[in-house]
């Protein structure tokens, strides 16, 4: 199962560490993370994505609880999320292919945002399936590089 | 106003913790620290290894209830604490380690004596700070208190850069604790204490299972209460040992991997357990799947983390557990007064007779030193009223089968991590921590090699414990697991003559006394504990003795090996 866990953290030095750590040593694989300071500077805000059983991701919870720095943690509800990720991907394009990847990127809604003689470097952002279904697509035309931020993700609604 | 160094800041803020005594050992990076220390009126017990210093401050907490304290320089210092700061982070014990660090400057340099100690520690510790900023000593040291000595209690770890040691601050500077993320449950939630007094009252074979989290929380007494009210059976884990009197006709001492067969069997039997303050260790579970299958559990722990780690929990209760047990008991109270007292006769009479079947048992015929003998008249002898701290390995579970703790405190064991070489730093820290008390080191003749200059600690600062050591000349609970585990190839485990342990704890200053013969071991005893020093008593017991009952690793608790199973006699 895939859960998005959101950690508030004091905004303090080695947190992080503190927090993979945990993760790493009670067994537990993150498959991404991303930090990043809250409207208050002091409180940082870490979105993890982590695929693991019911009663483990209790466990982990309740673990995380247990470092000292950290704050609040939520288990987002998969079903009531807007979910967000950004990734630059470059891709082999020559004068034959390139209108072709320019088809693709604008019905995905995507931004290029660099050209090269050789390269084309696309933006995406959007939840994991419009990536992926991105990445698919541009894969025969050679994916160069591939970068992610990791997921981000809000809870809908007034619930905070 | 007048200014200050760090270092002086740091013993004022020590003072105010009501800190009475440090364990440690100097070094370069703490030599402000110790400089400010001399003009001090907190005593120092300069130890002979670092982890004598985390040992000592580990059994000093334990027999107190207060906070250990020890400090180490950086580097070598604070990685040779590692093994203290796990023994006690295992175990829950309230500690605060300071270690020196370089410069702020040198961090990240590989300077000399440089080593992450904050990284190192992070997995062992309940929280560990590295101090930036001389400002922010008060604030750090108050807070390391509170998160040592609250809540599930652990050991913290503050790494103080040289440089912040000279630093100037104001005298009076004071700062407010910021700790947003901290706050342990202490009330549990009344609504599921109701519960479970009900489903207490309307079990029909419950047991109370008391660990170490009980005498943490001062919960002995309100347990007593409850229990002369309820009338249910306790067993205890190793650290819950002393929660509730082992006389008692309630009590069925220590279940697991050596404990009684009488607490495994009640276990298997039982409808009903009520955990309080334990995290069921697979020491005391055997196979989990196998593990009292006809019972639902109630636990009540201070950390929510071990509700339903190991075992599937039907009540949850997270709180203190005197403060959980002094509500259960109310509620308990109102329930039976309305619904009338349940009928536990029959499951008495049969733990009676659990009791009566399956005692615990060694050769009292033979005439050699037999192990369990020599506990038996420690325990006659003292009256049951020494702290009696151990190493780990035979040594540890005879002491715990054979003197019966009726007392909280009076245990000091490594449980969680099984540290060889903790029973005799332990004592030291037992005995600056309970002076009145005779402490006593049950020891095993490998542990104590793994600590013996402590020997120098105690005679010098004339810490008059004494050491009872069944000497059986082996690293005899491997030994025990080799020879009915893996044919008797004593692989690595012989350690027969190596030391002349009277002449070694003479060599230090204090008294041996050896013992070949079991005639002399009640004379030996009283001997040790007359004599106004530190005592070794060489016991040279039966070589391989074995500790039973046992149960195979990965087997039920309800399946015990006896010593007639596997020897024959
Ligand atoms: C530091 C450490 N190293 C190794 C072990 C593994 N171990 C557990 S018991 C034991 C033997 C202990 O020997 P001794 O102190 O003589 O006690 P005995 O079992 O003979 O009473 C060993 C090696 C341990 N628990 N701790
Ligand atoms: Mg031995």
């Amino acid at each position: 199962m895939n859960h998005i866990i959101s950690v508030l953290v004091e905004n303090k030095a080695g947190v992080l560490a503190k927090i993979s750590g945990l993760f790493s040593r009670r067994g537990f694989n993150i498959e991404s993370l991303a930090v990043g300071p809250t409207d208050d500077e002091k409180i940082s805000r870490i979105t993890l994505a982590v695929n693991a059983e019911e009663h483990s991701i209790e466990q982990i919870i309740k673990q995380l609880y247990k470092l000292i720095n950290v704050i609040k943690i939520q288990e987002l509800d998969p079903s009531n999320i807007v979910e967000r990720e950004l990734v630059l991907i470059k891709v082999g394009a020559d004068s034959k292919t390139r209108p072709e990847i320019l088809e693709i990127v604008s019905v995905f809604r995507a931004n290029i945002v660099d050209v090269a003689k050789k390269t084309i470097m696309i933006e995406i952002t959007g939840n994991s399936s419009k990536v992926k279904a991105l990445e698919d697509l541009l894969r025969p035309f050679g994916i160069l590089e591939l970068v992610r931020t990791g997921k981000i993700a809000c809870s809908r609604g007034s619930k905070s | 106003m007048g200014k200050i160094t760090g270092a002086q800041m740091i013993i004022k803020c020590l003072k105010e913790e009501g800190v009475e005594v440090i364990f440690g050992y100097p070094g370069g990076k703490v030599i402000p620290l110790y400089d400010a220390l001399f003009d001090s009126d907190i005593r120092h017990i300069l130890v002979r290894h670092e982890q004598g210093a985390a040992h000592a401050a580990d059994g000093y907490a334990r027999v107190t209830g207060k906070t250990g304290v020890c400090i180490a320089t950086s580097g070598p210092g604070a990685t040779n604490l590692v093994t203290g700061i796990a023994n006690a982070h295992m175990d829950s014990i309230p500690m605060v380690a300071i270690t020196g660090q370089v410069g702020t400057a040198q961090i990240g340099t590989d300077a000399f004596q440089e080593a992450d100690i904050t990284g190192i520690a992070a997995p062992i510790t309940k929280h560990n700070y590295l101090i930036k900023d001389v400002k922010d000593l008060p604030r750090v040291i108050k807070e390391a208190f509170i998160i040592a000595s609250t809540g599930r209690p652990g050991p913290v770890l503050i790494d103080i850069p040289v440089d912040i040691t000279t630093d100037l601050i104001d005298e009076n500077f004071k700062a407010d604790i910021s700790l947003p993320g901290y706050k342990p449950t202490i009330k549990g939630n009344l609504k599921q204490v109701k519960q479970a007094a009900k489903k207490i009252a309307e079990s029909k074979k419950p047991v109370i299972f008391a660990g170490g989290g009980v005498i943490s929380s001062g919960a002995s007494d309100i347990l007593r209460k409850f229990v002369k009210v309820a009338k249910i059976p306790v067993i205890t884990s190793l650290l819950g040992m002393g929660s509730y009197p082992e006389n008692n006709e309630l009590s069925l001492s220590m279940a697991g991997m050596h404990g009684t067969k009488y607490a495994n069997l009640a276990f298997t039997e039982a409808d009903l357990i009520i955990a309080v303050g334990v995290r069921f260790d697979d020491r005391v579970t055997g196979k989990l799947s196998e593990f009292a299958p006809g019972a639902d559990v109630i636990h009540i722990d201070i950390d929510p983390a071990e509700i339903g780690k190991n075992v599937k929990v039907l009540i949850p209760v997270v709180g203190d557990a005197k403060i959980v047990l002094t509500d259960l008991k109310s509620e308990y109270e109102k329930y039976i007064e309305k619904k009338g007292k349940p009928n536990w006769e029959q499951w008495l009479s049969r733990i009676k007779k659990l009791k009566e079947d399956y005692p615990l048992k060694y050769d009292r015929n033979s005439n050699k030193v037999k192990p369990a003998y020599v506990v038996e008249k420690i325990y006659e002898l003292t009256k049951g009223d020494a702290i009696i701290c151990t190493e780990v390995g035979q040594n540890q579970m005879w002491a715990a089968q054979y003197y019966k703790f009726t007392k909280p405190r009076t245990l000091v064991s490594s449980g969680g991590l099984g540290t060889m070489g903790f029973g005799l730093p332990a004592a030291i820290g037992a005995k600056i921590g309970r002076p009145d008390k005779t402490v006593i080191d049950i020891a095993g003749d490998g542990s104590i090699q793994m600590v013996s200059q402590e020997l120098s600690t105690a005679v010098t600062n004339k810490i008059n414990i004494k050491i009872m050591l069944l000497n059986n000349g082996y690293l005899g609970m491997v030994r025990q697991w080799q020879q009915i585990f893996f044919k008797g190839r004593y692989s690595h485990t012989c350690i027969y003559n190596c030391v002349d342990f009277v002449k070694l704890v003479e060599a230090y200053g204090g008294v041996g006394l050896r013992v070949k013969k079991k005639e002399e071991v009640e004379n030996a005893i009283k001997k040790a504990l007359e004599i106004d020093n530190l005592v070794l008593v060489d016991f040279w017991i039966d070589r391989e003795e074995n500790v039973y009952p046992m149960v195979a690793p990965g087997s039920p608790i309800s399946e015990m090996l006896e010593s007639e199973m596997l020897e024959g006699v």
